[in-house]
């Protein structure tokens, strides 16, 4: 007598040439003894109608005390077949009952033989969220903040210690790597900048005429797009462009030279990466803010006036008597002090996530994310600073 | 189907499993392979051999399909590649592996989720056989089923080397690609591992193209020894035929002090 567990079709047409007929599994009992016969090929391409085929006949065992498994009918088998028979057996031996695996060829005795050696079976540990747990998560977001901080302070401190042996000994300033950088991160800069602080520039004076004009006030849209413009937007907007563009490839730079262990084989060869890497980079980076920023607000200056003559009626002569009397040197200046502090933090900020990529490559764009959105909060934060600072020193 | 069906019956024993025809690679001006032919035989393991920077890499990308070339046919199961149809090409891939020179292994995937990743692309099978195979191939290329949490980074070279092959095992391929594979190991890894694709030619029947230096594997792994020169193969055959070649790379690379040590 016999069952037939499994002789319809795998659900998929495989693309193996199934040459020797699917797989089956069928059950014989004669007595007290069982035998299940397996046949057809027992591979990989079978897998799922295998799995299921030998989940059912675990089923049907019942408790014999005889069982064997006949494998000499199968035409082909891999790890996945050889496997499965093997779970089979294990599964039907629970208790004193011997299960053997008869008619094995020799082709895959070693196979089978191979797979038997597999023991324990790790479970992937999948820990169920705990109130605890979550708690706990919390609070290593907190150190991790401090942790941030703390890293932001140290690499300070190691820049200007690297400075510090820079001005004694000058001969070892990487004059061409800064020179490298500063190409990248400033001339390279200067169209994608000047486009879009024109383009800023044309809005702020466009949505200040639109509503100044209800008044009859268009001429003080002068008065504010040059205080906004010098003194905030400018230096703003290029901060945070340059965080999004220069800060990223730091951080993509350095973390890649991590990942492949050249910052440490630097560091063997007697070299201070903090000297040969990110000195040069920082340097670069105080350099080109402040030209980027004088740009930015000159461009910006141009395409508000430029809309203000087109759009408002105002003259261009008129619009240069009116931003003279609008605005001092001050602006000016408070605007283009803030520059290199700001490229200062983005340089340290892209650094430090930089040198904190781990072996992955999701670990790479995790910092190259944290780089930027670090750099432009913190550009934000030293601009509300720098505002509390001018407001009580009167500028 | 039919048509595959037919060839593996009208096959003669050594039926060739890669057939490379008058390929010829070209990168700008300089000309890297021209004009090789090469077989590769159903359930040989093929060294493949030659000095560096003769294009043996390039040849194993060009049969894969990362490289394009400039002329030439290759067949592989008796496909034409470049001939097959998108799913036919699909086809083929499943039924090989390749160990990459450096791994190749996913950096942000864990061992487990790394071997796992073709089956369960490829089968729908439940996440017990994922697991059991996984452990299976582990203790396949001789890893214990602890490390199979961890992450690439975490692992020594030769780890790196075994778990990549594991995954190109993963599908229980028919013919596996392996570039430089003990390039990196200690000459006992070295050894085990040559050892270790012994072992599985035997017991999964598998066809192994292995491009390698190393001539302590050609000469205990390896059935039959392909050498490039010129971008041409300069010749192929037996450990013997190398020895008794009177080509003066061969020569040297078959006489030298170092063949010389190993083949005491």
């Amino acid at each position: 007598m016999g069952l037939w567990l499994a002789g319809f079709q795998a659900d998929r047409a495989q693309e193996h040439a199934n040459l020797n007929g699917d797989p089956t599994l069928e059950r014989i009992a004669r007595g007290n003894a069982v035998a299940f016969r397996a046949a057809g090929s027992w591979t990989a391409g079978f897998a799922p109608l295998l799995e299921r085929m030998v989940a059912e006949a675990e089923k049907l065992a019942g408790s014999r005390s005889d069982i064997s498994i006949d494998v000499s009918e199968v035409s082909k088998l891999d790890t996945f077949g050889a496997w499965l028979i093997e779970r089979l057996r294990r599964s039907l031996a629970q208790g004193s009952i011997e299960t053997k695996i008869a008619g094995l060829s020799v082709d895959y005795a070693s196979l089978v033989e191979e797979v038997q050696r597999v023991k324990s079976i790790p479970v992937a540990e999948a820990m169920p969220p705990t109130i605890s747990g979550m708690l706990g998560q919390i609070g290593r977001t907190v150190a991790g903040i401090a942790g941030t901080i703390i890293g932001l302070i140290d690499m300070l401190g190691a820049v200007l210690v690297a400075t510090g042996r820079i001005i004694i000994h000058p001969r070892s300033f990487r004059l061409t790597s800064t020179v490298h950088h500063l190409e990248q991160v400033c001339w390279r800069a200067v169209p994608i900048i000047v486009l879009i602080t024109f383009l800023i520039g044309c809005i702020i004076a466009q949505q200040g005429i639109f509503h100044f004009r209800r008044f009859g006030a268009d001429i003080f849209v002068v008065d504010m797009l040059g205080v906004l413009v010098l003194r905030e937007i400018g230096v703003l907007l290029v901060a945070i462009m340059v965080a999004g563009r220069s800060g990223s490839a730091y951080t993509a730079e350095l973390g890649s030279m991590k990942m492949r262990e050249e910052i440490d084989a630097l560091r063997t060869m007697g070299f201070d990466p903090i000297e040969v890497l990110i000195l040069p980079r920082m340097l670069a980076l105080i350099i080109a803010l402040p030209i980027l920023t004088f740009l930015g607000v000159m461009a910006a200056l141009y395409g508000g006036g430029l809309v203000a003559w087109l759009y408002g009626g105002i003259d261009p002569e008129a619009f240069l008597l009116r931003l003279r009397d609008a605005i001092s040197i001050d602006h000016f200046t408070v605007g283009l002090v803030k520059a290199p502090v700001m490229a200062a933090v983005i340089g340290i900020v892209a650094c430090v996530e930089g040198l904190a990529v781990e072996g992955s490559a999701e670990s790479l764009g995790q910092h190259t994310t944290a780089s930027v959105v670090k750099g432009i909060f913190f550009v934000i934060v030293m601009d509300g600073v720098f505002a509390i600072f001018f407001a009580s020193i009167g500028m | 189907m039919a048509q595959s069906a037919s060839a593996v019956v009208q096959a003669p024993v050594a039926e060739a499993i890669i057939r490379v025809r008058d390929i010829t690679v070209q990168f700008g001006n300089t000309r890297v392979l021209d004009e090789l032919n090469l077989d590769v035989r159903r359930g040989e393991i093929l060294g493949f051999v030659g000095p560096s920077g003769a294009g043996k890499s390039v040849l194993t990308r060009t049969i894969i399909g990362l490289v394009p070339k400039v002329s030439g046919r290759i067949e592989v199961f008796g496909v034409d590649l470049d001939a097959a149809s998108s799913s036919a090409r699909r086809a083929v891939e499943r039924r090989w592996g390749i160990l990459f020179q450096q791994g190749a292994l996913f950096s942000s995937l864990t061992v487990r989720q790394n071997i796992q990743f073709p089956v369960r692309e490829y089968l729908k099978v439940s996440q017990r056989l994922l697991d059991e195979i996984m452990v299976a191939k582990l203790g396949m290329v001789g890893l214990r089923p602890e490390v199979a949490d961890r992450y690439p980074s975490e692992l020594s070279g030769g780890m790196v080397k075994r778990v990549a092959l594991a995954r190109a095992l993963a599908l229980d391929p028919e013919l596996v690609f392996l570039d430089e594979p003990t390039s990196g190991l200690d000459p006992i890894g070295a050894g085990d591992f040559d050892e270790l694709v012994r072992t599985l030619q035997r017991t999964l029947g598998l066809t192994v193209f292995m491009v390698t230096h190393d001539l302590d594997s050609l000469y205990t792994a390896c059935d039959r020894i392909a050498v490039l020169g010129n971008g041409k193969i300069i010749a192929a055959g037996s450990m013997a035929d190398m020895q008794a070649s009177q080509h003066p790379w061969l020569q040297q690379y078959f006489h030298g002090k170092r063949a010389r040590a190993v083949m005491g």
